[in-house]
């Protein structure tokens, strides 16, 4: 096809769709009669009507290999090689560029052009698919005509047991677009296979999970958090505990990719909280081979392993975000990443002041993993905004709060001695005369999350096995 | 044709293997399906008396006809009773 582009003279694209280009035609008639014109027309291969010879491009292979992006666009060649080019309607571009001192009197100045169709979204796609130019490193696989791709999907264990969005080349082409990242940058070493994730490979395991490009930046940062050593990720997905990686989402990112962070925030039906949490499950399911029964040996496991992510509601909050709590600015967009599991109410419609709300979080905190167990789990409390206006309106900051959970988390070592209380369950006979605090230093999370309605906060359990020596929540940035 | 790119790691090959043989058969229950061919019922009485011969568990199970697949609640069946099917599929 581009040996039909002339070795010296002029060629213009052009589309009907755009009125500069008609407004243009007339021109165009002129050039190609008087001083040899090659059109090539992207849309209607019957327009210009002006230029008899015009060129049919609706299958656009000159004009991606021309690399138009406006029409019209006028191109001069030289011995071969393109020495000029203008695009648009400018009269005084036009006669610069074809040599010629009077055309187009009847015209306007100038007129901006129309994007050209070979880089609309969707075309260009297909087009460096048909060009080979994805850069695009993955293997290719190809479903038979007969054969449903959904089916085709589950058989190879890509799934987490509902449907896919079928990664083809076109959608991952697209879903790269949401980052700037190079495809074939490494994120990291996904566990337990330990095989390289790179940004292409996240890339496409996020179109199966229904992320749209926008998402991309959050889904990578959650790849990035969970991959730091001291998140344990082989462990959260080996052990037969509960737990699964839980995504916290802070800063503008949140409102800008529509998350939710109001009523229902940890339930259904948000496309971004759903699917970026399912991505990072996707993630470690089919590039680091952490599928149930094998290296996931969880028990019961929990429905968030399907996807367990949510927005922090930092609107109307008197309290610092999770993020800028744990060390970034306010401002930027960040994840936290937390060993969790599952959701335990805490239900208070009677508490009016901090003091009585507290010890209600508290009593609830205590009974987390087992009655008998301290220190035991971390925890991520979740609280509602109607919970948190008993704390604002009485002045209580979040490290107040803290303080005052970890204070009134303090267990009489006597009451975890197994076998007290008729459990069998519980600590060695030394515990007996001491204080024990349910959770570590630092493991416990606040942040403020859900509907306005409702004096219903809720606590995610960790791992049995937080903290230093199993898993730390990880806070990235979310980078573009 | 529809072309997916693989989400995998890529270290295990994009045909699907066949599912691995059982290096022994103790403590494993066998179906035999006949598939209603002629006479496979006498073949097929006799291979499952020479397995329970080995003490090996055999159950039997029988296609209405050999002109259309096994319906699904047989297929079900079969699936949740045993652990590997032997069947004749010619006369």
């Amino acid at each position: 096809m581009a040996d039909d582009l002339p070795q010296n003279g002029l060629v213009a694209v052009v589309k009907r769709d755009c009125p500069t280009c008609v407004l243009a035609a007339p021109v165009l008639g002129d050039l190609a009669r008087n001083v040899g014109l090659t059109v090539y027309t992207q849309d209607d291969p019957s327009f210009p009507e002006t230029v008899p010879g015009r060129i049919d491009d609706t299958g656009l292979d000159v004009s991606h290999r021309l690399k138009i992006e406006i029409v019209p666009t006028l191109i001069r060649f030289a011995a071969g090689r393109e020495v000029a080019r203008t695009y648009g309607w400018d009269r005084g571009e036009w006669q610069r560029l074809t040599g010629i001192a009077e055309f187009g009197r009847d015209l306007p100045d100038a007129r901006p052009g129309c994007g050209a169709r070979n880089v609309e979204p969707g075309v260009i796609e297909r087009l460096k698919i048909r060009f080979n130019e994805t850069g695009l490193s993955s293997r290719r696989i190809e479903i038979g005509e007969d054969e449903d791709e959904q089916e085709a999907m589950f058989a190879r264990g890509w799934s987490d047991g509902l449907p896919l969005v079928p990664p083809t080349e076109e959608r991952v082409l697209r879903m790269l677009d949401g980052t700037a990242r190079d495809p074939q940058e490494v994120v990291g070493q996904v566990p337990p296979a330990l095989a390289a994730a790179t940004v292409e490979k996240i890339a496409i395991n996020a179109v199966m999970a229904g992320c749209k490009p926008e998402y991309l930046p959050v889904v990578l940062a959650a790849v990035e958090a969970v991959l730091e050593e001291s998140f344990a990720m082989h462990g959260v997905l080996a052990t037969t505990m509960f737990v699964g990686p839980v995504v916290i989402v802070n800063g503008p990112v949140r409102r800008g990719i529509g998350m939710n962070a109001k009523g229902n925030a940890l339930g259904q039906s948000n496309r971004a909280n759903a699917a970026i949490g399912r991505a990072l499950q996707l993630v470690i399911r089919n590039i680091g081979e952490g599928r149930p029964q094998e290296v996931d040996r969880a028990t019961l496991g929990n429905p968030g392993k399907l996807t367990y992510c949510f927005a922090e509601d930092e609107e109307g909050s008197s309290w610092e975000p999770l993020s800028v709590e744990r060390g970034l600015k306010p401002g930027q967009s960040a994840v936290t990443v937390f060993a969790g599991y599952g959701l335990q109410g805490i239900v208070d419609q009677k508490s009016r002041d901090p003091e009585s709300l507290a010890k209600s979080f508290a009593g609830s905190l205590k009974a987390l993993s087992n009655v008998k167990h301290a220190p035991s789990c971390d925890a991520l409390l979740v609280v509602c905004p109607e919970h948190h206006r008993t704390f604002k309106n009485a002045g209580w900051s979040k490290a107040r709060l803290y303080e005052e959970l970890y204070r009134l988390c303090e267990i009489p070592g006597g009451e975890l001695v197994a076998g007290a209380r008729g459990i069998a369950e519980g600590g060695p006979q030394s515990l007996d005369g001491k204080i024990v605090n349910k959770f570590r230093p630092g493991g416990l999370m606040i942040v403020r999350a859900g509907g306005d309605a409702g004096m219903f906060s809720g606590i995610i359990a960790g791992w049995s096995a937080g903290g230093p020596r199993g898993s730390l929540p990880v806070t990235k940035e979310v980078r573009n | 044709m529809t072309v997916l790119l693989d989400p995998t790691s890529e270290r295990s090959p994009t045909i699907r293997p066949r599912l691995p043989r059982p290096e022994r058969l103790d403590g494993l229950t066998i179906g035999i399906l006949d598939i209603a061919k002629a006479r496979g019922d006498v073949f097929l009485h006799r291979l499952g008396e020479r397995i329970s011969e080995r003490g090996v568990a055999v159950k039997h199970y029988a296609k209405p006809t050999n002109t259309r697949v096994a319906p699904l609640p047989l297929r079900q069946q079969i699936a949740a009773e045993v652990d590997l099917v032997i069947e004749g599929l010619s006369d």
